[in-house]
């Protein structure tokens, strides 16, 4: 940004336009949480705290086997000697493991049997988020295994996926029902001693989603999960693991936003994926939660584990994300490139305003020969947030004529924001070819200026050169999800430009 | 249409513009001349509101608003174009999208109805042959990679699709050739009726072979220091700035 510095005193009418474009910002930037509110729907509360106690409760009420309940009991052990690490760019107050609740779910004596049993209440929570089940299952083509809190309340084109074979349900559910595809695969990507989150997750984990794509079979439908916090203080510990067996394909959406709350709720979440031969899946994440307000205050603390693996030859995983929400983020998708001559790419926005911390990137760990990596980041910093990126490329000795790209670009909005960019290189071979580029850029008078002199507002110059910035990105994303995106960056842009 | 009196304006403390007076009504074209630097682009953005300026006295009045006090973006929907000197490049937005938000920023302005998809780009391909630009230009972000005389092409597609009442065309002739220039100013003629203005800021007598003015005037040390016809432009060719510029010390 080319800024005219040294003005002495601003005529008037200088002086009013600016402030107008300054107004225009501020506005958008006063709207309230466009998603806030809260739905009355009863919760089924445990005790709050965490010990044993509640880690086979928990177990319990979901009926699970034996095997399941040993996991997470493992897990509990082990997080106990576990400490919470800190960043160097993340700074909050501490959470007390001690005062949340470990389980809420919808008040139900038997699941739903189908959209008309499910809660008329939670539908219209649906309805307001924009995502009519029903809609969607007629016109977009899209089956929702929507998640409020802790458990899946509705599930569609079951009968269309399972006639070709696919599992597409709650892990719950798949827990029960396909008890040996989950303890084949579950923590096989992300052990239970992983790290203090996913550790807490193994343990308590409540709910998520579960895909199995068998071989052969190239899923027809975007598969996508809403995730919704909603239950005052109750952590949310999601668990998805996606297996694609040989020569499947599989693309997953994870949407989500949240409730307006006082206080700051924590969200550790942990994903895994599993492509063998020639299989690949897509994963993509539009993260829009509860920030904090204008001071600060509030918003969801997000601290997630998403770790593919690519087990297979041939196979590919790609993350892509658009992250604009959360009053902290710290996550990094990540592949493990194992089979020879797979794929693993990385697409990511990441977009922090006012107090907004992210520390995001992703890990590329390269094993197999022949195995290639994209990266690419769009951060974009206004108010006074602070968005990292922390990348770490490690090529290991036995992978030959591995290849990365790296693309980081930072683009600043005010000069109050910080960004940083942390590519860390670990190269064991000496045939890898790693290239690294990094830009960092800011959003300028003159692009809004040229934008305002075609009769377009600086709040919508603004949304546009960011989504511009970010097309690569949005690219990647399905249709509908990019067009939500696009809208997302608007509205997150908030009070930015000077 | 267009009324500047007396306008001083300055930059950074520094005066650019001193007392500058200018009429334009509508269905004329002035052309606008004057040596380097003597304020003829800070003349087109303190008419299209770019920030950065200080009006210190004066006014410009337009279609009776005080032009001075609206946004920029109003002003472009109130019809006020500027063809920029150094057109500015948005990576990653669509040309067309970006021309598509614009005009229908400007007819939800007019109180028209928006142009859907299609019927936009019938127009945009209509307007399109007016300056013979090439198709691919359209699918690309807005003047990024484009050569100097893409670009210029791109504000007069843009001034032909947006319709303005007012069109500031600073030096849109510089860095074309030769038929660039022709097929540019054969698109301005076409577009000038009698319910719209033209001011045209060039350094070439050349251009004015095309688009022939009603009025040429020159611009020295942020004023205008003399006004005439089509004439004065071969004048100036012939003989530069030297004798004007000179001249008031002569009368002083
Ligand atoms: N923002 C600014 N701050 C300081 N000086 C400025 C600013 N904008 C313009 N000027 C100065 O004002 C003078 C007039 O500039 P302007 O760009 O209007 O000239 P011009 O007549 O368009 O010249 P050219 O024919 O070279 O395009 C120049 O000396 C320029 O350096
Ligand atoms: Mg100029």
């Amino acid at each position: 940004m080319k800024k005219e510095k040294g003005t002495m005193a601003l005529e008037e009418k200088e002086k009013k336009t600016r402030s107008d474009e300054q107004k225009a910002l501020q506005k958008i930037a006063d709207q309230d949480y466009k998603y806030g509110f809260v739905t009355d729907i009863e919760m089924e509360d445990f005790p709050k705290g965490l010990n044993e106690e509640i880690v086979r409760m928990i177990s319990a009420k979901k009926m699970e086997p034996e095997f399941m309940t040993e996991w997470r009991l493992k897990a509990f052990r082990h997080w106990l000697k576990m400490s919470e690490p800190k960043w160097p760019h993340l700074t909050y107050p501490e959470v007390n493991f001690n005062d949340l609740y470990y389980y809420a779910a919808p008040k139900k004596k038997d699941g739903p049997k189908s959209l008309d049993e499910v809660d008329p209440e939670l539908l219209a929570t649906f309805e307001k988020l924009g995502v009519p089940l029903e809609e969607r299952e007629l016109l977009a083509g899209v089956a929702v295994d929507a998640v409020i809190d802790s458990v899946s309340v509705a599930t569609t084109f079951k009968g269309k996926l399972n006639e070709m074979g696919i599992i597409f349900c709650p892990i719950s559910e798949a827990i029960k029902d396909h008890p040996e595809l989950v303890q084949k695969y579950l923590g096989t990507v992300v052990p239970y001693t992983d790290n203090f989150y996913a550790t807490l997750n193994s343990a308590v984990f409540s709910d998520g989603s579960f895909v199995y794509i068998p071989p052969g079979v190239r899923c027809p439908m975007e598969l996508s999960s809403y995730f919704r916090i909603n239950a005052s203080k109750t952590g949310q510990f999601e668990r998805t693991l996606i297996i694609a067996d040989k020569d499947s394909y599989v693309s997953y959406l994870e949407g989500c936003t949240a409730p307006m709350r006082d206080e700051n709720q924590l969200h550790a979440a942990v994903v895994e994926l599993i492509a063998l031969d020639d299989a690949e899946i897509k994963y993509s994440t539009v993260q829009n939660w509860y920030a904090g307000n204008k001071e600060g205050v509030g918003g969801i603390y997000n601290f997630v584990t998403k770790r593919g693996i690519c087990a297979g030859k041939n196979s590919k995983i790609s993350w892509t994300q658009v992250e604009t929400g959360s009053a902290i983020t710290w996550k990094y998708p990540s592949c493990i490139l194992k089979g020879d001559h797979s794929v693993g790419e990385f697409y990511s926005v990441a977009l922090t305003n006012n107090y907004q911390q992210a520390d995001t990137g992703t890990k590329m760990i390269h094993l197999g020969n022949d195995t290639r990596s994209l990266i690419v980041s769009k951060g974009i910093s206004a108010g006074k947030s602070n968005n990292a990126y922390r990348g770490l490329v490690k090529i290991s000795k036995k992978a030959e004529n591995a290849r990365n790209y790296s693309q980081c670009d930072s683009l600043l909005i005010g000069d109050q924001c910080g960004a940083h960019t942390y590519p860390y290189l670990e190269v064991e071979n000496p045939s890898a070819q790693v290239e690294h580029e990094a830009t960092t850029s800011k959003v300028s008078e003159d692009q809004i200026f040229y934008l305002n002199q075609r009769g377009i507002s600086t709040e919508d110059a603004v949304g546009m050169i960011v989504s511009g910035y970010a097309r690569e990105v949005f690219q990647q994303l399905p249709m509908e999800f990019a067009v939500e995106a696009q809208a997302l960056m608007s509205v997150s842009l908030e009070g930015s430009v000077g | 249409m267009l009324s500047i009196k007396n306008l001083n304006v300055s930059a950074e403390g520094k005066t650019i513009l001193n007392g500058l007076n200018l009429e334009v009504n509508k269905g004329e074209i002035h052309a606008i001349m004057g040596p380097n630097g003597s304020g003829k682009s800070t003349l087109a953005h303190v008419l299209s509101g770019r920030s950065g300026y200080q009006v210190e006295s004066g006014s410009a009045s337009y279609n009776g608003l005080d032009l001075l006090d609206m946004l920029p973006e109003i002003r472009a929907r109130e019809g006020i174009f500027l063809a920029f000197q150094y057109p500015i490049e948005i990576p990653g937005v669509n040309n067309t999208s970006f021309l598509k938000k614009a005009l229908n920023e400007i007819r939800k302005h007019r109180g028209e109805e928006e142009l859907d998809a299609i019927d936009f780009l019938q127009l945009i391909k209509k307007q399109m042959q007016l300056v013979e630009m090439k198709e691919d230009l359209l699918r690309r972000p807005v003047n990024q990679g484009f050569s100097g005389g893409e670009k210029k092409r791109n504000e007069i597609l843009q001034m032909a699709v947006l319709d303005p009442k007012l069109a500031i065309l600073d030096e849109t002739d510089s860095g074309l050739d030769i038929d660039a220039l022709r097929i540019v100013a054969g698109g301005v003629n076409k577009l000038r009726s009698k319910d719209n203005a033209f001011v045209v800021i060039t350094h070439y007598q050349r251009l004015l072979d095309y688009i022939v003015p009603d009025f040429v005037h020159v611009l020295s040390d942020g004023k205008i220091i003399k006004s005439g016809t089509k004439e004065l432009a071969l004048e100036l060719e012939d003989r530069g700035y030297d004798w004007l510029t000179n001249e008031p010390e002569t009368v002083a």
